[in-house]
């Protein structure tokens, strides 16, 4: 669906995406201090049109809109963030795009860590679990023994 | 002449201010949080997701709650909110073969690669009520086992890849978009599809039920049905490159429908498709089985003059905010046409009886 990109870019487009799926309460707790900053565009709460597929793979078609938030930033030294999220959380869309504007700094390295590593692993725990109980009811067909094949 | 009355203004507050008090109930119950009717009314919430053709879980629970559960009344203040909200953009058509499955059954295949995963569904229980839910309780955690990371292809790609179904080829056609531009006919399939997604759902239900019944019979099996989650990919214009920025539950079903062929092609299945906001499978299937009985023009089959096969009845008809709407409003005062026409029976009986009079 995507086209290749450079791995800058998908390296942004990969946190920019953990950042906008985090629960808002856990982005605001991972990232309590936020750095000074200025507002290029203040959260700002509106909709994005989601799109469907007919069949799955033919032509496109409207679903129905999703609220989103979004933000933009710029830190005291220069870097731009940006954020788009899901929901109308204004805090979450703030946060989402300083810190998409710190990973474009030295301070990669420990947001890296102190954020989008413990998102990215709760993330991926919520799916998991999801995904064993799913497992769980799946089911397993075997074939009753009948009397004329004996 | 038009006589303009006022004086129900004060009726009317003390009306809104009885309807919060009954809204709340009985104040020794706890009344209940946004937070609650979201998590445990989770499929009532779908529905005024789905209508309200918003995806956004906390405020379809407060409109629940503010509608005092009255779902429809709920659609229409999400739909009324919506109006008030800048539209960003469009997503990416979203991936529906890449699906979190929660839910995935094929009623025409038994193994199939992904295998049938019945989810957390209503299906094969005993439609008992448990009193047990009357008393607040712990609920045992669901038994998980070891996920297999294997993909969960369409059922309908594999009968595709032997030519015996109706094919759904890429294309990237402009969807047209019916809250923007009003409904012209004849629709496209892509709008037809955004109407019947933000259907009312007994509406869609009762006219996918008469197609079973015969009227515009087209014999459909669900193919498939998957329940999970997809993410949404936006193209942000400040970056210039797409980011997932959510994602969305969804219901989607695809039913595998009698045959088509022609001189110059053998017979193939056809398909009928249904795609909901939410945890919807009545309405996912309802909505496949109307989309079908739909194309019986571009399947070159007969007008039989059922409803399910009417267009205009079907667009025209299945938004419930737009029948309220108009259902309602004749609820509301009408004194001066009702005056009309009093006056104008009036004319006319004293007319008859001039008229009776006279040719006695």
């Amino acid at each position: 669906m995507s086209q290749p990109s450079p791995p800058e870019t998908a390296r942004r487009r990969d946190w920019i995406s953990a950042l906008a799926k985090a629960p808002p309460g856990r982005l605001a707790a991972l990232l309590p201090d936020l750095p000074a900053h200025e507002m290029l565009r203040a959260p700002e709460i509106g909709t994005v049109m989601v799109q469907g597929r007919i069949g799955g793979t033919g032509a496109p078609f409207n679903l129905g809109e999703m609220t989103v938030t979004r933000c933009s930033v710029r830190l005291a030294g220069g870097a731009v963030g940006h954020a788009c999220v899901q929901g109308r959380d204004k805090g979450h869309a703030a946060r989402a795009a300083l810190a998409d504007a710190l990973m474009q700094t030295d301070a990669a390295p420990r947001i890296e860590a102190q954020v989008l590593a413990p998102l990215r692993a709760e993330a991926a725990q919520v799916r998991a679990s999801r995904a064993a109980k799913a497992a769980a009811t799946r089911v397993e067909f075997f074939t009753m023994l009948r009397g004329e094949d004996a | 002449m038009y006589v303009a009355v006022k004086g129900g203004e004060r009726a009317i507050d003390a009306a809104h201010a009885w309807l919060a008090e009954e809204r709340r109930g009985d104040p020794a119950i706890p009344e209940l949080t946004v937070a609650q009717i979201r998590e445990q009314m989770a499929l009532a919430v779908n529905r005024v997701m789905a209508e309200g053709s918003l995806y956004d879980p906390d405020l379809a629970a407060l409109a629940i709650k503010q509608a005092r559960g009255d779902l429809i009344e709920a659609v229409f203040l999400i739909r009324a909110y919506r109006t008030t909200l800048p539209r960003f953009g469009v997503s990416r058509p979203v991936d529906t073969a890449a699906m979190a499955v929660d839910r995935r059954v094929s009623a025409t295949f038994k193994d199939l690669p992904g295998g049938q995963v019945l989810g957390p569904t209503f299906d094969y229980t005993h439609r008992l009520l448990d009193f047990a839910l009357a008393a607040e309780g712990e609920v045992p955690p669901a038994p998980q086992a070891p996920a297999r990371d294997e993909p969960v292809p369409h059922v309908t790609g594999l009968l595709d890849r032997d030519g015996l179904i109706e094919g759904q080829p890429r294309d990237d056609t402009p969807a047209p978009d019916l809250t923007r531009q009003p409904l012209e006919l004849p629709a496209s399939r892509a709008l037809r599809l955004q109407a019947l997604a933000r259907a009312d759902e007994g509406f869609t239900l009762s006219l996918a039920y008469s197609t079973q019944r015969g009227y515009g019979r087209t014999h459909a099996f669900v193919g498939e049905l998957r329940i999970g989650r997809v993410a949404v990919q936006v193209d942000l214009p400040e970056l210039g490159f797409a980011v997932e920025i959510g994602e969305v539950e969804l219901t989607e079903c695809d039913t595998v429908n009698q045959f088509k062929g022609s001189k110059t092609e053998p017979p193939q299945f056809t398909r009928g498709y249904g795609l909901v906001m939410g945890q919807s499978e009545r309405k996912a299937i309802s909505m496949s089985l109307v989309d079908r009985a739909l194309r019986w023009q571009e399947l070159g089959e007969d007008f039989t003059g059922a409803p399910a096969q009417d267009e205009e009845f079907v667009l025209s008809h299945c938004d419930n905010i737009q029948a309220t709407g108009f259902l309602e409003h004749i609820k509301l005062p009408h004194y001066v046409d009702f005056q009309a026409e009093l006056e104008l029976v009036r004319r006319m009986r004293r007319e008859a009886v001039q008229m009776q009079e006279a040719a006695e």
